[in-house]
């Protein structure tokens, strides 16, 4: 085994050399190479962690805008439902005004016609009376010869017209 | 490193016939570096310290492509990226938010290892090259050990001073038990850093042993003659893709391992109880 049977000649030149070019690679490629080349990443992780951040913030802008204008929207529905609602009210308690003039006035004619037709049959039926008293004076008097005054005969009319 | 070995069968089996599952680890200096020393040490550079070289100019190259920092990655800087996002997320997972500043030591630790693990494996012999996995050897495995040790101590008594010692102590051991528990906590804490190296080490030493020798299944029973080839040669061959890939997963897997306990062992000196 050359490790051991050269070791006394050999060692110490190992471990000079050892020295020597782990050295180089600890102070050079460790110290020197590796903290630059972290730094890269460090530096690249950032910038992503940034540009994710500035993406979620954007998000977050763009939600909260999107929720302002939903409520906005939502206002102005509201606010057209309102409109509608209330034309639509006024146009209801309009037609009802008109309808209740227009059922006044038809009741008022209506009255109107009915007394008329009511004084009318009066009227004519106190003519009727006049004519029939007249009339029984007249045939009482061709029949029975009996003079009777108007007063009576009108009275006698109007209780056969009475009792029918 | 079977590569190696079809290389060490046409040097050796000339003479002997006789494939040396070993020899891959032997170390050679390169260049009549042979006597170069500091202070009385030897420091030549061998073909372990050019692998180490090989390691960390190609680690050097794989990081520096993912450094272009673009907003949007390429590829290769996704690679990257995602190593260092690995050890980081493993670093969080087990110290917590303290564990960041121990990334880049973990990363280098990790990457090297995973590096050279690979590097050893790759074929390259087909060009002529001869690979080298330094960390089959404890000599490396046990410098890194060492180092993550190191820190393991260093940030436990620069944190917690004298109070570091109660790691020995579990968090609610009754009073009588301490005499008894402390031992054999200290004695696994101090076991740590060579259960650490040694631990890298064997398997990747186990792993190239075992595709040398059956690259020298395969040599000896083809050289053996057709019966031979066929009822051993093609089934070693068959069996060595299979443990190649193993290997490579094993590749990853000690190096994630070794990453991994250092990041568990900082973590007791970083959060003590």
């Amino acid at each position: 085994m050359p490790q051991i049977a050269q070791l006394a000649e050999t060692w110490s030149s190992q471990v000079f050399w050892l020295l020597v070019f782990f050295g180089i690679t600890f102070f050079v490629i460790g110290r020197g190479m590796v903290p630059k080349v972290m730094e890269t990443v460090a530096q690249r992780d950032s910038q992503i962690a940034a540009d994710l951040g500035a993406a979620k913030a954007a998000r977050d802008a763009a939600d909260e805008q999107e929720e302002a204008w939903r409520v906005r929207e939502n206002e102005n529905r509201a606010a057209a439902q309102a409109i509608v609602a209330k034309a639509k009210d006024e146009a209801a308690a309009k037609s009802e005004k008109k309808l209740k003039a227009a059922q006044t006035r038809l009741d008022k004619k209506l009255a109107e016609a009915e007394d008329r037709i009511a004084e009318a049959r009066t009227a004519a039926l106190t003519e009727v009376e006049a004519v029939a008293a007249e009339a029984a004076q007249d045939i009482v008097s061709r029949l029975a010869g009996v003079k009777v005054t108007k007063p009576v005969a009108t009275k006698a009319v109007k209780e056969a017209m009475t009792h029918g | 490193m079977f590569v190696t070995g079809f290389r060490d069968v046409r040097d050796v089996a000339a003479e002997q016939a006789k494939v040396d599952p070993m020899y891959q680890f032997t170390i050679e200096p390169l260049a009549g570096s042979g006597g170069w020393e500091i202070a009385g040490y030897n420091i030549a550079f061998t073909n372990s310290a050019l692998w180490m070289l090989i390691t960390t100019v190609v680690l050097f190259l794989f990081v520096l492509g993912g450094m272009k920092r673009e907003l949007v990655p390429g590829r290769w800087q996704m690679v990257v990226e995602s190593f260092t996002g690995f050890i980081d997320d493993m670093l969080e997972a087990n110290i917590g938010k303290e564990g960041r500043k121990y990334v880049p030591y973990v990363f280098s630790l990790f990457m090297f290892i995973l590096f050279a693990n690979l590097l050893g494996l790759m074929p390259l012999g087909v060009f002529g090259l001869h690979p080298f996995t330094f960390t089959s050897h404890f000599t490396v495995t046990g410098v890194l050990a060492i180092i993550s040790f190191s820190i393991v101590l260093l940030v436990g008594f620069w944190k917690h001073g004298l109070h570091f010692f109660s790691l020995f102590v579990p968090e609610g051991t009754p009073l009588p038990m301490i005499p008894i528990l402390a031992p054999i906590e200290f004695i696994s804490f101090m076991v740590r850093p060579f259960s650490l190296g040694l631990r890298l080490f064997v398997a990747m030493m186990a792993g190239h042993v075992l595709l040398e020798v059956l690259s020298s299944f395969v040599i000896d029973g083809t050289n053996a003659g057709a019966t031979f080839g066929l009822m051993v040669g093609l089934p070693s061959f068959i069996l060595m893709i299979g443990i190649c890939a193993l290997e490579l997963l094993v590749a990853g897997i000690q190096a994630y391992v070794f990453a991994l306990l250092t990041s568990l062992y900082i973590n007791d000196a970083e959060n003590l109880h």
